[in-house]
Formats: structure tokens, C-alpha cells, sequence
């Protein structure tokens, strides 16, 4: 009984495919995975895409961002990966691991339209593992400073400080104007971020020999996180953690804390969720280490200190049959006016520095705090262990807040448990020398 | 031969539960002798076999030892408050002075079907510790407001008092059942006899109840050792790993980080763990 229905339902599909035109069978179709709100915004540049070039046929999948890690690793698993996908680029360096990803060499070096100066330097550096270039920038992601400009006036600043110490000095005044109940800065307890990126101001390199070893030893990762630590010990930050802030922006609004550090999607979220406030909010490069002048970045505050190199990329799985294809809407994605237009549509901002010049996004003061921090950017250590071992900070950055733990203990725990989860890459190494 | 009918007709089951029950299982004892990882998806060549080394590391990590203590918390604390209400509640809506009793057998078990996000999130708002109803109701009785989810003294308490509310109706339905298969002639023996309410329940109600106690005890005793969703949604584990149960564990070790190998040596040790206090609560109660 089963076959014959299969057998019916068969030549009935093959008769809805001779309906349609005969263009199918030269039609190649690619899959392409995005995420969050991007999949959804992109599947309009997709469709301009297909009309440039009418042999080829995009799929769009929009995958949820908290899912896609898993997803894709799965997929892996299961061989059903697509074409081409959207990945953040801090995993690039798990999925090169697995050889999941296709080299982009030839391409990226034929390519007119793309030279070293077409993306900020410390995103493009993310997408290139032992000097083989695996994926292109999308758009780019950064931290920085947000801040109420009404509260940092009647605590006496007109202008946001530019050095860690004057950084400090603003936050105390602050503080002092806002009384008991409300804080000067907003921390994440369980954070990596805002640790790592203080530590790697500091010029501390998180591992050593290789990313063979855990190096929070290191006395400038020790000062970075003294510094961090301070801000809660001292009463700046409410040591509390998030559960206090339920609603971010309604905080931020109330005046509950003054500044808070935290990516570009926050501009737009700000712009929709606080209206005709705009005046009371700006945006701030991170402070740099005082003496960094000394180490080579320029006067004193003139040069944001560094921050993380985050973003997204695109790139192309290695066992995909149409990596032409997927390469031609690669480079479509990322031309200017695509950029640009996608940046209108999901309010990212661009990796292409000359889009930033054509929508005037550099010039415009709160984005003009990203472009300058886009210049000063450093990556995290490229290997796929990165992100559990960022993980493992945050922990211990909590424990450490929440006083369970004293400094010592906390980072000599930490390059223990890290020492622990590099093992493997160790054997790796010794293996294959 | 006629044996080898029977066995024809279970064979479908027992195939199906060979394939993708007794395999699995089989594979995963095996894996967790290996260090199977990212390096070891990607190529084969990188997996090791490891002995007992995922054991041995796994007595050795403080974050195990973090997880079994708060998993035996919310079972010793969790377990039996939950079943003393689905009993309280099973006894109200039996008592015959109740009226609308469908609809409150309904109402108490609504949350046990409700999907378990929608029910942190609104959690997640009585707990609030600044706007939450909960602070606010007891800011009434003069204490102060308490930091629910964000302090590792009273997240774990919290999210037992949310378990309980939603799991209780589910044994709330089978203490009902049992206690409307108490032959009312018993109860009216016990009276002619001139016995008083509470001890009709001592000596009635609860001896004609043991078996549903059986069940009951170790069904919710074994599903409470599985905690996962309700610390996944509502805290990931924190803070400060308070909430961090062996099973939201091993789904970090095995789906976020991928190994594989770690996660299923933990799943074998929960599964001792499990039956060991199964078969201890079974002869506990076969005793009495």
C-alpha cells in the first residue's frame, strides 16, 4: 500500500516541475544562513541580488542568534551545512578547526574592489587564521562608553575624560552628585568584556607561548582587573548585578546609573526606546591607560584606548558546490551601497570604511565615537577555545565582585582551569611538529 | 514454540528500543572514555581514548561538586514540598464542603502544561527585587526588599518555590485518584469506631495512600534530579553557580563547549546517582 502512494506522490512532483519554466535546471540555488534580525533584514538585498543575476537563486534561513552556535555545529555534525553563512567572528577560529570553512586566497587577491584599507584593520585581522584569509567582514561590533551628558554637566564635565584616572575622578564627582541610591556606572557582574578589554589596554596578551597557556598572571592583567574591581569596591558601579536593572534603558532614563559600556545596537535601541530624550545621551571612545601616550598612542586622551574586535562575517563552507555563487553574493553584501543599505535597514554598522564616508556616519557625533574606536581595536586570541575561556573570566570577575573569592585565588584559578581546557591544543601542537 | 510467537510479536518494540534506546546508551558509555571534542568532530584522528580520565577530572572539578550539591538541595528541599502541597491541594479539592472542584482541579494544574518560559518570565517579574510583587507584599510585614534572582543565598530557594507551584498539580491529579479510591465504607467505620478528623487521616487516609506515595515519591524524586529549564531560563546557572544543576552542567559541557566526552561521563554518574537513591527510597518505604 505504502509505495504506490510514494509512487503517486513522486510523479506528481515531477509534473509540478515540468509546469514551471525551463530555466529550472540551469538554476543553481545556494543556502544561506543568517541570523537574528540580519535574516531578516537581508532577505531584501537578496532579492535585488537575484535580479542582477538571474542564473542564480538565493535561499535565505533565519536562525535565531541565540541557537545559531549549536546550529551550525550541528549541522557540521550532521553534513548539512549551507552554502554560505553569517558567522560572528570570534568563532571563525572554531570552525577553521573543524575545516569547515573554504579559503577565500584567490578571491579576496583578485578582487579590485578590495585592498588592506578597505575594512578597519582590527576586523579584518579576525578573519585571517595563520595568514589564510577565511571569511569577509559583514558588519563590525565594538564596545564603548554610553553616557547621560545632562549628569556628567552638573557633576562639572562638559566633555567625557579620555585616561583612566580622569575616567575615575568623573565617575567619583558623579557619584557624589547622584546621591546613595543611584551609581555612576552600570557593570554586568558575570562579565568578560569590560575586563578583557581593560586588560588588553594594558598590553596584557591573555595567553602565552602560543595560546598554549593561560597568562592572567600577568601584572597588567592584575592591574586592569584592580582597576574594574575598584569601581564596584568603591561604590560606583551597584555590585548587585543585573537582576536590579530589568530594563536597561528605562535605568539609563531614570538616571540609575550615568554610564554604562556596551555595543552600537544600543544607539538605535536608545534613539526608539527613549524618544525626545536624544539630547540627554551621548557615546564615548574608550578611555586609554594613563601613560599610554608614553607607549606610543599620541597625547595623553587623544587616542581611545583599545576595545574588542567583534562583528560578523561571512563565509563559505568548504564542502559547498557552488562556492562561485556564494563568493558573487559575498561580494555583493559587502559593496558599499549594500553596506550601506543594510546598515539603514538594521542600523549595524558598516565594515567598509568607505560607507561610512558616503552615509556621513563618521561624521555624525554618536557614530563618530565608533569610527574613531574602530581605529583602535585588538582581536582575542584566535583559537576555538576562546570563547569558554572568556566565559571562565566572567566567572571569576564574579566571583571576585561578590567577594567569594580573593584576587589571587580568582586568576590563579583562572590560568589553572585555562591551563586545564588547553590541553588538547597543546597535544595538538607537539603533535604536529 | 510458543515462546517464539511472543517474541515475534514484541519484536517492532524491542527492535526500536534497541536502535534508539540500548545503542545510544551503548555509545555513550563508550564515549565517555574518550575526550571527544570540537578538534575530534572535525577530524577523527584527534580523538583519544582516555580511560577514566573524564571521571577522574570530573571528581576533581569544584563546578561538579557546585552542581551535585545544588541538584541534592533542590531534591531534598524541592522533593518533598512539593508533593506535601500537591497533597494539601488534592485534600482541599477532595473535601466535599468544596464547591466548583473541576474548576480548581483545572486551575492548579494549568501551570503544570503552561510552557515553562512563559512561567519564568512572569516569575521573573514577582521576583523583581525592586518592582516584583513579591518584595512588595512583604515590604507590607516590614522586610526588606530581597534580591531573589540576583543573590546566591535566595536564588536557589526561589527557583524551588517556582518548580513547586508549577509541578504540583501533576501529583495533586494522582493523589486525587487515590484518595477517591478510598472506599468511603472506611471512613465510615472509623467513625462508628468514634475516631476524630486527624485520625481518620492518620489511620486511613494516609496507609491507603502509601502506594501512591510510592509512586509519586520517586517519580518526582527522579524528575527532580533532572533539573534544567527552570535555572537554563531563569538564572543560566548563576549567580555565582548557585543554581547551577548537574544537568544545566552537562549541557555545557556537552552542547556549548562539545565535550562530548566529559558530558556523557557526567550523564553516567547522574544516572548512578539515580538509581542508587531510587533503589535506597523504594526499600525505605518497603520496610514500613
Amino acid at each position: 500500500m505504502i509505495q504506490p502512494t510514494i509512487r503517486s506522490i513522486c510523479f506528481a512532483l515531477l509534473i509540478l516541475l515540468c509546469g514551471c519554466d525551463g530555466e529550472i535546471k540551469d538554476k543553481v540555488t545556494i543556502d544561506f544562513w543568517a541570523f537574528g534580525r540580519e535574516g531578516e533584514a537581508v532577505q531584501e538585498l537578496v532579492r535585488d541580488f537575484e535580479a542582477e543575476h538571474p542564473h542564480i537563486r538565493v535561499r535565505v534561513q533565519q536562525i535565531p542568534w541565540s541557537a545559531a552556535h549549536e546550529k551550525l555545529l550541528t549541522a557540521y555534525a550532521g553534513d548539512a551545512m549551507p552554502d554560505l553563512f553569517q558567522l560572528g567572528n570570534t568563532w571563525l577560529p572554531e570552525f577553521v578547526a573543524l575545516g569547515a570553512v573554504a579559503e577565500f586566497g584567490p578571491w579576496v587577491r583578485d578582487d579590485p574592489d578590495i585592498d588592506d584599507d578597505t575594512f578597519f584593520a582590527g576586523v579584518a585581522a579576525t578573519n585571517v587564521i595563520d595568514g589564510v584569509v577565511y571569511g569577509l567582514p559583514w558588519y563590525v561590533d565594538t564596545r564603548l562608553v554610553f553616557y547621560r551628558s545632562d549628569m556628567l554637566e552638573k557633576a562639572g564635565f562638559k566633555t567625557f575624560p579620555g585616561t583612566w584616572s580622569a575616567w575615575r575622578e568623573v565617575m567619583e564627582r558623579v557619584k557624589e552628585s547622584v546621591g546613595p541610591d543611584k551609581y555612576a556606572i552600570f557593570l554586568p557582574v558575570e562579565d568578560w568584556t569590560i575586563p578583557t578589554i581593560l586588560a588588553m589596554q594594558q598590553g596584557a596578551s591573555l595567553l602565552a607561548d602560543e595560546d598554549r597557556y593561560g597568562a592572567f598572571d600577568d601584572p597588567r592583567f592584575r592591574e586592569a582587573f584592580d582597576f574594574y574591581l575598584g569601581l564596584f569596591r568603591d561604590g560606583l558601579a551597584p555590585s548587585s548585578g543585573g537582576s536590579q536593572v530589568a530594563n536597561l534603558y528605562q535605568e539609563f532614563s531614570n538616571g540609575y546609573f550615568a554610564m554604562f559600556v556596551s555595543g552600537p545596537w544600543n544607539i538605535g535601541e536608545l534613539k526608539h526606546r527613549l524618544p525626545g530624550k536624544e539630547h540627554l545621551w551621548a557615546t564615548a571612545p574608550m578611555p586609554a591607560p594613563d601613560g599610554a601616550a608614553a607607549k606610543g598612542g599620541g597625547v595623553d586622551g587623544a587616542t581611545p584606548g583599545v576595545s574588542l574586535a567583534g562583528g560578523a562575517s561571512l563565509a563559505i563552507h568548504d564542502g559547498s558546490e557552488h562556492k562561485d555563487e556564494a563568493w558573487l553574493l559575498i561580494r555583493y553584501l559587502s559593496g558599499t551601497e549594500q553596506q550601506e543599505r543594510f546598515h539603514h535597514l538594521t542600523g549595524n554598522l558598516p565594515a567598509r570604511k568607505d560607507s561610512w564616508i558616503a552615509s556621513g556616519l563618521d561624521k555624525e557625533p554618536r557614530t563618530r565615537a565608533f569610527w574613531r574606536q574602530l581605529q583602535q581595536m585588538a582581536p582575542t586570541p584566535p583559537i576555538p577555545e576562546w570563547e569558554r575561556i572568556a566565559r571562565t573570566i566572567g566567572r571569576y570577575t564574579e566571583a571576585t565582585v561578590r567577594n567569594t573569592m580573593t584576587v589571587d585565588e580568582a586568576l590563579a584559578s583562572l590560568d589553572e582551569d585555562v591551563d586545564r581546557m588547553l590541553e588538547k591544543r597543546r597535544w595538538l601542537l607537539a603533535r604536529d611538529q | 514454540m510458543r515462546w517464539a510467537a511472543g517474541y515475534f510479536f514484541v519484536a517492532p518494540a524491542l527492535l526500536l528500543i534497541a536502535v534508539f534506546f540500548v545503542f545510544p546508551v551503548f555509545s555513550a558509555f563508550l564515549l565517555s572514555f574518550t575526550d571527544f571534542d570540537i578538534y575530534s568532530l572535525g577530524n577523527i584522528e584527534y580523538l583519544r581514548f582516555v580511560g577514566i580520565d573524564n571521571y577522574i577530572n570530573l571528581f576533581g572539578n569544584s563546578r561538579f561538586w557546585t552542581a551535585l550539591g545544588n541538584t541534592f538541595y533542590f531534591v531534598a528541599v524541592g522533593g518533598p514540598l512539593s508533593v506535601l502541597v500537591s497533597l494539601g491541594a488534592a485534600l482541599l479539592i477532595n473535601s466535599k464542603l468544596v464547591r466548583l472542584k473541576t474548576l480548581f482541579r483545572t486551575v492548579y494544574f494549568l501551570p503544570v502544561v503552561t510552557t515553562l518560559v512563559a512561567v519564568a518570565v512572569m516569575w521573573r517579574y514577582l521576583y523583581h527585587p525592586r518592582y516584583g510583587l513579591l518584595n512588595f507584599a512583604l515590604s507590607g510585614i516590614g522586610i526588606e526588599p530581597i534580591d531573589w534572582l540576583g543573590d546566591p543565598f535566595w536564588a536557589m530557594p526561589a527557583i524551588i518555590l517556582m518548580a513547586a507551584w508549577k509541578n504540583f498539580g501533576y501529583n495533586m491529579i494522582i493523589f486525587l485518584a487515590g484518595l477517591q479510591s478510598i472506599p468511603d465504607s472506611l471512613y465510615e467505620a472509623a467513625r462508628v469506631d468514634g475516631a476524630n478528623r486527624w485520625h481518620q487521616f492518620r489511620y486511613v487516609t494516609l496507609p491507603m495512600l502509601a502506594p501512591t506515595f510510592l509512586f509519586v515519591g520517586i517519580i518526582t524524586m527522579i524528575g527532580y534530579f533532572q533539573l534544567f529549564a527552570e535555572p537554563y531560563v531563569m538564572t543560566q546557572g548563576g549567580p555565582s553557580n548557585a543554581t547551577l544543576s548537574v544537568v544545566l552542567f552537562m549541557y555545557e559541557e556537552g552542547f556549548r563547549w562539545w565535550n562530548l566526552g566529559n558530558a556523557a561521563a557526567i550523564a553516567f554518574v547522574l544516572f548512578v546517582i539515580i538509581l542508587a537513591v531510587t533503589l535506597l527510597q523504594l526499600r525505605l518505604q518497603r520496610e514500613r
